[in-house]
């Protein structure tokens, strides 16, 4: 489960903007999470409650932003939206999409108080 | 478009409505993106993608008016939550480039055959390459006992609980690995299809290791790591006779996920195809080197 390693990543990249910024409690931890990204929601939110305690983040909210995919392509020359890796282009249905969007993983911000 | 660093900002642009009010959201929208980017240039080494105008798809707090709530409790963050990992696999990946050694990291499902294929691959090439392994298990170091037994220094890195490598832990194993120019290093990650694919570890080319006994539509259930990869190596061939899998399906399902994937049928027991998976080792390896020396001159 490597939502676990996510989590600590996250944790630790709030703590260091705690110790740089010298903020208190968070209260939102806000993410944007793509549509196609390699990671499980639910199950970041499940890590995030046991990783966070004893720091910065303990008792903060995640928020996850769903980002939508996007893909070029090729053969009507345009973006188009694109809800699997391999999807087929949804106005001509052929899978010549490459993939612009969607596999984000990203800290957006924090509110803290 | 941002005059700053060239992203677009289409969908701010769209959040506008109409009225004082909706004005207002938008100035105040507006200077939070502007701030932010302040942040960018002068803080963070981040680099908009080409869907740079997709950052701002969501209307900000700021911009949403939600009471009680003033910009400077808004702390913008604006990192990859991999960054750390993705820091120290930049590491690794200059390491290897001024050693002038081929990184490579093979992924497969448990039970796919990856270390029996490297013992072979290593025997075939020791003569003529220099080759070192890092092998990633949760526990045990059968692995790395199996890979010295063939003369090749390998490391084992047990993740106890963890089911992937991570560019940290290969930086560790690096410190005690004697790394030759025009050699290559193959990383054997956890036998885990789905998390290995989101780690980077600084290797030149992910290499997923698919054997005849699974189904052909893996690809298809595990896109991440076949999107990953640069080689797939469709192992066991030999016992193709013995089972219905149809490799021509396999190898399109793959080619779905990923235009792109290289791909080879071979059989780490009877040697078939294997001739062809050194071949492309050995010309990245001579790559690899060729490039330690240019950047050596300059």
């Amino acid at each position: 489960m490597h939502e676990m390693a996510l989590t600590e990543s996250i944790v630790d990249i709030v703590s260091d903007e705690a110790r740089k910024q010298g903020f208190g409690r968070v209260r939102v931890v806000r993410l944007r999470i793509g549509a196609m990204a390699h990671v499980e929601p639910e199950a970041l939110r499940f890590c995030f409650d046991a990783v966070s305690r004893g720091t910065a983040a303990e008792g903060a909210t995640l928020d996850i932003v769903r980002l939508p995919g996007e893909g070029w392509c090729l053969d009507c020359g345009k973006t188009v939206p694109l809800e699997e890796r391999f999807g087929a282009c949804p106005e001509c249905g052929k899978s010549h999409v490459q993939m612009t969007s969607g596999d984000e993983l990203r800290i957006e911000e924090l509110e803290v108080d | 478009m941002c005059t700053v660093c060239g992203c677009g900002t289409a969908t701010v642009e769209g959040e506008k409505k109409p009225g004082a009010e909706g004005q207002a959201a938008h100035d105040h929208h507006h200077h939070d993106h502007d701030h932010a980017h302040d942040r960018h240039h002068h803080h963070h080494d981040h680099v908009h993608g080409e869907g740079g105008e997709v950052i701002d798809f969501g209307a900000s707090l700021a911009g949403a008016h939600v009471p009680g709530l003033s910009q400077e409790r808004i702390v913008r963050i604006e990192r990859d939550i991999l960054s750390k990992n993705d820091a120290y696999a930049r590491d690794n990946r200059a390491y290897f480039a001024e050693r002038g050694v081929l990184a490579l990291n093979l992924v497969s499902s448990p039970g796919s055959g990856k270390t029996t294929l490297l013992v072979r691959a290593i025997n075939d090439l020791k003569e003529k390459l220099a080759v070192a392994v890092i092998e990633g298990d949760q526990q045990t170091s059968n692995d790395a006992e199996r890979i010295r037994a063939t003369g090749a220094p390998a490391i084992q890195i047990n993740t106890g609980k963890g089911c992937h490598l991570d560019a940290h832990m290969v930086g560790h194993a690096l410190e005690s690995l004697d790394l030759r120019k025009g050699g290559v290093l193959f990383i054997e990650n956890v036998g885990n299809l789905v998390c290995p694919a989101a780690f980077d570890l600084g290797e030149a080319h992910k290499v997923v290791v698919l054997s005849v006994t699974e189904g052909e539509d893996k690809p298809l259930k595990y896109p991440d790591m076949f999107a990953a990869a640069d080689l797939m190596l469709l192992n066991k061939a030999d016992l193709l006779p013995h089972l219905s899998f149809d490799v021509g399906k396999c190898l399109a399902n793959a080619l779905k996920v990923n235009p792109h994937l290289q791909t080879l049928v071979v059989s780490a027991t009877t040697g078939e195809g294997m001739a062809a998976f050194y071949a492309w080792i050995e010309a990245r390896a001579a790559l690899a080197a060729s490039r330690a020396g240019v950047a050596k001159a300059t």
